[in-house]
């Protein structure tokens, strides 16, 4: 079951770490179907390590936040996890099978300062690089298939823009565009990375919407996130991050200050406040 | 994004169509001392009767201006030919460079070439004195070296902290610097002669025969196609590589494609732009072709239009003047094409931009002025009672003589502002010179209320909805009607008039240009 890498490994379990150690004794999670499915994952930039063991199932058809401060590795690990950047160590699966067999179920949303937007492309065509895989080798993108990007930028409320010139959008707008990108795949599992960042508050609001409709469509999606206050509003499950895997889990269960704490390192003034509005609000499940 | 494969593709045919039949015609050879079998047996040109110090232009007449741009002669359809393809094909692949930012590869492809060519030269010197020098066998050494130094450039980028910049410098320079040292071993060689070797690095556009088009032609012509079949995952590789790769597109090997066609571009323009030059080709064309256009098939399009084009011309005015050399002179001719681009092109040019900004300016003064107006004479309209509108004879607006040192009271306008803003606004007709002052027309009091309820509206918006701010809304330019949905303006128009109770304007006012 595992794979070769897993040998290199440098600790097996942390011992301190119960999510660690909960992850790897169980051997028979590993060959589970989930979404996806970490397994002792490590990676290093430059001999450094940045992720350390980590274990992590993401439950099927439900919203995860990766959360963490800067630096953490939360993108790093969406970025190992689809095999953009080399791991040290670890398994990745989808759906219970290597990433490379089921792209076409998963679904990424990059970061938004990763692409140049002065590219000569407008809304319509980046929505449509997410078909290109349906449209295959060779082939123009063809009538039909820009007609379907236009009902995904429908769906994100960018129809007007879809003309635009990508820099003459807003960041939110561009957000916006990348979702549609990422739903015009139409996976059944979606990595985000800080999808939520520099947005306005329509924006927002059109990305907590469009989660909601992948929920109620069976699709699971991990979303790296940094506004600690709207965890609990937005998403069911919380991954905590902080180099190693601090917790996870339903965000009643594991989103509590002593979590965040153990993630943040207690300097975190706005610790209290999330405390308090979770104790304020425990009819959240 | 269809038609642009598609137009390449007929565009490469009619290119190599147009190629074929003045290849047919080799009994029209006018150049005896170049044989058409694509061996380098050739003298640098001299420009007869004429010394360095001879600096007179000769100015052609109109006969060789016509039969040159025409291509009547063998010589020159050949010459001419050669480089518009070579233009084209460089154009092409330079857009995928230029948005790839790696505008500087063609540069590392050409230095790095020039071992490659001595190397090939020296092994043949060695290997089989005296027999004639292929230049294929040189190009064949240029295109080896030229893919070593992009992979080497390549792997110092991937394999060490050093940036890519510092990469393409030192292979660049290293290349460069041992092509040299081994130019002048072969200087020393009893046999040695160097004359052939030279014009790779200035370029000898003049001295092409119908071989060396063949190449160049279905180089290009190869190069295009490749581009036109692969032009989507192109596009996606230089947009967001991680994002193609996500979805499972080789894009390393994608890369390596496109590699592949910018260096077979630059070993192709060698011979007849130079090493030196080369680059110039590849990316002048995409730099100016992107001020026209915001999106890639077009600017694709362009970039190899222009690149042919230039070449076409630059071809014309070497083989005119004697003394220019054609990869000089097309460089400049493209160059020249870049600085029009810049200045007046559509998208991006400075002029455009410039205008743009100077129609913003006025607009904006405009609406200031007709705002200040009716703010003015809103105390007017209370007076006499809820006003009627617009629609209803005269407009009571109208009825109100506007002093200058009141208009200037409401505002923090420089009196020369405020001065052109008045002559603009009587020019449009909006006002009018009166006994005393001005006085709005009825074009001028619709504007006013236009603006005004506008103005109005959206600062209620933000008030009320600030939340959901509809960024990059030009909320001057853009009449609220045409960005938010009926109910919302409907919403607003009745907070507005619960502020404003005389204000009492039609929900839906006829759109009013007052310009006109």
């Amino acid at each position: 079951m595992r794979m070769t890498g897993d040998s290199a490994r440098l600790d097996p379990t942390d011992p301190l770490d119960p999510a660690a150690s909960a992850g790897s004794s169980d051997g028979a999670r590993h060959l589970s179907s989930a979404p996806v499915a970490i397994h002792d994952m490590t990676v290093a930039y430059h001999r450094r390590p940045v992720l350390w063991d980590i274990d992590f199932d993401a439950r099927p058809g439900k919203l995860t936040a990766i959360v963490g401060p800067n630096g953490s590795g939360k993108t790093t690990l969406i970025k190992a996890a689809l095999d953009l950047i080399p791991r040290a160590s670890g398994d990745v699966r989808f759906f219970g099978s290597p990433y490379r067999e089921v792209r076409h179920r998963v679904g990424y949303v990059p970061q938004r300062g990763s692409v140049d937007w002065d590219f000569p492309v407008n809304a319509l065509d980046v929505v449509a690089m997410g078909l290109y895989k349906q449209i295959g080798w060779f082939r123009p993108v063809s009538r039909r298939y820009r007609l379907q990007a236009m009902e995904f930028l429908e769906r994100v409320g960018m129809v007007d823009y879809a003309k635009r010139q990508i820099s003459q959008l807003s960041g939110g707008q561009q957000q916006r565009v990348f979702l549609a990108r990422a739903l015009a795949q139409q996976a059944d599992l979606y990595l985000m990375d800080e999808p939520f960042v520099g947005v306005d508050a329509a924006t927002e609001r059109a990305i907590v919407d469009i989660l909601r409709e992948l929920q109620a469509a069976g699709k699971t999606a991990l979303v790296v996130h940094h506004d600690l206050q709207t965890v609990p509003e937005y998403f069911d499950e919380v991954l905590l991050l902080n180099m190693r895997l601090v917790a996870t889990g339903p965000v009643a269960e594991v989103f509590t200050p002593e979590n965040l704490r153990a993630t943040y390192g207690g300097k975190l003034a706005l610790l209290d406040q999330v405390g308090h509005r979770m104790t304020l609000d425990p009819s959240r499940s | 994004m269809s038609s642009p494969a598609v137009r390449f593709a007929a565009g490469g045919l009619l290119v190599l169509g147009l190629l074929l039949p003045g290849l047919d015609l080799p009994t029209a050879s006018a150049a005896p001392s170049h044989s058409a079998d694509g061996h380098l047996h050739r003298p640098i040109p001299q420009h007869s009767g004429t010394s360095i110090s001879d600096t007179r232009i000769q100015w052609p007449s109109w006969q060789k201006l016509s039969d040159t741009l025409l291509m009547r002669h063998y010589n020159t359809r050949i010459v001419l030919l050669g480089t518009i393809l070579l233009g084209i094909g460089a154009g092409t692949v330079g857009t995928f460079m230029l948005l790839r930012r790696r505008a500087l590869i063609g540069d590392v492809v050409s230095h790095a070439s020039l071992p490659g060519i001595a190397l090939a030269f020296l092994y043949i010197e060695l290997a089989h004195p005296g027999s004639e020098r292929s230049l294929h066998a040189l190009l064949l050494g240029a295109l080896a070296a030229g893919l070593l130094g992009v992979l080497c450039t390549t792997g110092i980028t991937r394999f060490s902290r050093i940036k890519e910049d510092a990469a393409l410098a030192i292979v660049l320079s290293v290349f460069f610097g041992a092509g040299i040292a081994l130019f002048t071993i072969i200087q020393k060689l009893p046999t040695g002669q160097v004359a052939g070797l030279q014009s790779f690095i200035y370029g000898q556009t003049a001295s092409m025969t119908a071989a060396d088009v063949k190449l160049i032609g279905s180089t290009s012509f190869v190069v295009v196609v490749v581009s036109a079949l692969l032009f989507k995952e192109f596009g996606l590789l230089c947009f967001d590589e991680e994002f193609g790769r996500s979805h499972g597109w080789p894009t390393t090997r994608l890369d390596f494609v496109l590699m592949g066609l910018v260096v077979c571009m630059a070993i192709i323009g060698l011979q007849s732009v130079g090493l030196l030059l080369v680059v110039a080709m590849l990316i002048i064309p995409a730099a100016a072709a992107r001020f026209w256009t915001e999106r890639l098939g077009p600017m694709t399009l362009i970039a190899a239009g222009l690149g042919g084009v230039s070449a076409w011309l630059g071809g014309v005015v070497s083989s005119l003047f004697a003394r220019f050399s054609a990869g000089a002179v097309i460089v400049l001719v493209g160059s020249l094409f870049f600085m029009l681009s810049m200045a007046v092109g559509r998208r991006r040019g400075l002029l455009p931009q410039f205008l743009n900004q100077l129609a913003t300016t006025r607009r904006v003064g405009r609406h200031d002025l007709s705002r200040t107006l009716y703010e003015m004479l809103e105390p007017h309209l209370e007076q006499t009672g809820p006003d009627s509108g617009p629609d209803s004879g005269s407009d009571p607006l109208c009825l109100h003589l506007l002093v200058h040192d009141q208009i200037l009271a409401r505002r923090s306008w420089s009196t020369r502002r405020l001065t052109r803003l008045i002559r603009i606004a009587v020019s449009e007709d909006r006002l009018e010179v009166v006994e005393g002052g001005w006085r709005l027309t009825e074009a001028g009091a619709a504007d006013a209320r236009l603006v005004a309820r506008n103005h109005r509206l959206w600062e209620t918006y933000l008030v009320l909805h600030a939340d959901i701010a509809t960024s990059h809304v030009d909320r001057d330019a853009d009449l609220i009607e045409h960005v938010l949905d009926p109910d919302l303006v409907a919403q607003l128009l009745e907070a507005v008039s619960q502020r404003y109770p005389h204000m009492g304007m039609p929900p839906s006012p006829h759109p009013i240009d007052p310009g006109s």
